[in-house]
């Protein structure tokens, strides 16, 4: 045991549904991150600077639900969260309702290092980053049309669907294809809910971990709504034993202090990684669905979900690597 | 087993010297609110109504920091913050960055009931609270003479207090006025409220104004589930002290992991957990299922009342030091 470890992900719950080229698409994303952070650990930057690095790079690409690509809010806008926490000393910091900031968790990192705060949001938040001199540009920016298109139908599904949680039978063109797969995550059908909320965990060759989530929320969310990706505890948790990242359903993964669980069920009850990780899966979700990635101090890496696949790719320094959606 | 109810007003670095003016009104406030919890739990309100209520007269009373009476950002305004959580379905409702809303625990309440969030904060909050119809007022109705004061001393000092009731001394000699407020900090602040009745339904709700001096957007534990409020079929917790520090520590989640997972008394729990967090920032106030109360603390003091039904009831301000369990 012992060495490097790095795990990502681009959200749990996905459509089985998706076409081959977008899920070909998404393993291409995964394989480049993972390939980036594996060669940031051989020159053996510090695991807060591997995630950091590495979920940049999932936020500038449009693929997934963080940074550009996010999802937009019910007034077509977007609102984007993350969190950071340093394995060593429990360091944190997350931010919330950022409309301009390009690296969501950039700015995190910069509120857990050069703030003496541990969260800061909305015009809060993009103050900082101006006094920072982050990198900000229009909300335009991190719109694309593909999600444009998710909005209208989430809106349509949210009509329909809101109070009554099944789905309706298909209506016609581009509503019927939001129909065709009954599952559903947060009221909402699968293919239009948006799950790929970004993360990255990792353990360095010191044995120190680090992790970090990103993420544009929840499609047609109300504005002002903040999910479990910046909260620490909740989709973002590290500490001296292990680092881990989140993703799925929001209120299923407060409300069991989801990442947190991963790690206390190792401090507390002496479960190892793999272990931990199936515990909390199993037993915390009730009828929530989530995913995990986590790494020990180890060197271990694990993934667990309890939804229709999860994004995720995994690594470790004796050469295994595995990237997969189901 | 039987009903319990134990509530704080902050804890902090509250002197013993503390003037009458200061302390009465808040012993009067305690005790207010204390007879409130259990007029309430002896009519079977359910934990989480009553927990509310309690909140919500602790948010009305100028000298605690809540509502009104809350402190001050560095620019002088207000941004409030709470949240609730029901210990058998672990529900849960958030809320930050408030400036109009008289109770934010009640917003927060209904953030859980009354939208498919857990969390809403800013202008979203605020909008939300419009629609909802809930008591606004002018932020100048949340701010009191004696907060203004607070902020102009920590922007003197260049602090960020972790609250009040220490007014900076001015002092010609600035390392006497440091000696005498051991680590350079006043703090308290936040209120809260556990509750538990005869079945063993469990509810915690916390609100603050943050911190004195705060930067505009600066999030604290209160707020987040798992740091300042949890609770579960074990027990409820409402936790105060230095925010950043509690939200690394997920202070009030691992009271009740420390019980599920190591067998602890919730009393033994309280203090581990209170014991891990940096001496001088943190405080909480919790009931376990059977009726258990536990008040920890590492700072100098902590506001606080508790009462069961077997007839016990206290209201203290200092006292039992924490007790570090072997």
């Amino acid at each position: 045991m012992g060495g490097w470890a790095i795990a990502v992900h681009g959200g749990a719950g996905v459509d089985p549904n998706l076409p081959k080229e977008r899920q070909e698409e998404a393993k291409r994303l995964l394989t480049r991150c993972l390939d980036i952070g594996i060669s940031a650990l051989r020159s053996n930057l510090s695991a807060i600077d591997v995630v950091e690095l590495v979920v940049r790079q999932l936020e500038t690409d449009p693929l997934f639900n963080s940074g550009r690509g996010s999802a937009l809010t019910e007034n077509g806008t977007v609102e984007m969260e993350a969190s950071i926490m340093d394995g060593p000393k429990r360091r944190c910091g997350a931010v919330s309702g950022l409309s301009t900031v390009k690296n969501p968790v950039s700015l995190a990192r910069l509120v857990m290092d050069k703030s003496p705060h541990s969260y800061l949001a909305f015009l809060g938040a993009e103050e900082f980053a101006k006094k920072q001199g982050v990198e900000l540009v229009d909300n335009e920016y991190f719109i694309t049309e593909d999600n444009v298109g998710m909005l209208k139908l989430a809106k349509e599904a949210n009509s329909i669907l809101f109070d009554y949680r099944i789905p309706t039978i298909g209506t016609c063109g581009a509503g019927a294809a939001a129909m065709d797969s009954p599952l559903q995550m947060n009221g909402l059908p699968i293919s239009v809910y948006a799950p790929e909320t970004v993360g990255c965990v990792v353990v360095d060759k010191e044995g120190r971990c680090a992790a970090a989530t990103s993420t544009g929320g929840l499609m047609n969310k109300m504005t002002g709504r903040i999910g479990d990706s910046p909260l620490i505890g909740s989709g973002t948790y590290a500490c001296e034993l292990c680092g881990v990242s989140c993703t799925g359903e929001g209120e299923a993964i407060i409300r069991s202090t989801l990442a947190r669980e991963v790690a206390a069920v190792m401090e507390y009850k002496g479960l190892r990684l793999h272990e931990a990780v199936d515990f909390v899966i199993k037993n915390r979700l009730d009828e929530g669905k989530a995913g995990v990635i986590a790494v020990s101090k180890n060197g271990e890496v694990a993934c667990g979900f309890n939804t229709t696949g999860m994004f995720r790719g995994c690594a470790t320094e004796d050469g295994f690597m595995e990237v997969g959606v189901w | 087993m039987g009903w319990a109810i134990a509530l704080h007003g902050g804890a902090g670095d509250i002197p013993r010297s503390l003037p009458p003016e200061l302390r009465l009104p808040r012993e009067a406030g305690l005790r207010h609110c204390l007879d409130v919890g259990i007029a309430a739990l002896k009519a079977h309100k359910h934990p989480l109504d009553v927990v509310e209520l309690v909140v919500r007269e602790l948010e009305n009373h100028p000298h605690f920091n809540a509502g009104k009476g809350s402190v001050l950002t560095s620019s002088g305004t207000i941004e409030m913050e709470a949240s609730i959580m029901d210990g058998k379905s672990k529900r849960c409702g958030a809320v930050s960055g408030l400036s109009t809303v008289v109770n934010a625990v009640s917003l927060a309440r209904l953030v859980m009931e009354k939208t498919p969030h857990i969390y809403l904060g800013f202008h979203g909050a605020e909008a939300f609270a419009r629609e909802q119809g809930v008591e606004t007022a002018d932020p100048s109705y949340f701010i009191t003479p004696e907060n203004i004061e607070r902020l102009k001393q920590a922007q003197e000092a260049n602090r960020v207090q972790i609250d009040y009731t220490q007014p900076i001394q001015k002092e010609p000699n600035d390392a006497a006025a440091a000696a005498r407020i051991p680590n350079g900090d006043s703090q308290i602040g936040t209120v809260g409220c556990v509750a538990v009745d005869g079945e063993g339904n469990l509810a915690s709700a916390t609100s603050t104004g943050g911190l004195v001096n705060k930067m505009a957007g600066r999030i604290g534990d209160s707020p987040i589930i798992g740091a300042g409020t949890y609770a579960n079929h074990i027990c409820a917790v409402s936790a105060t002290g230095k925010g950043e520090a509690m939200i690394r520590g997920t202070v009030a989640r691992d009271v009740a992991a420390v019980m599920e997972f190591k067998g602890l008394s919730l009393k033994e729990a309280a203090a581990y957990v209170i014991d891990q967090v940096p001496p001088g920032n943190a405080g909480l106030v919790a009931v376990s299922s059977t009726g258990e109360i536990a008040t920890v603390y590492n700072t100098a003091g902590m506001f606080r009342a508790s009462a069961s039904e077997d007839g016990y009831s206290e209201i203290s301000i200092w006292d039992s030091p924490i007790k570090v369990s072997n």
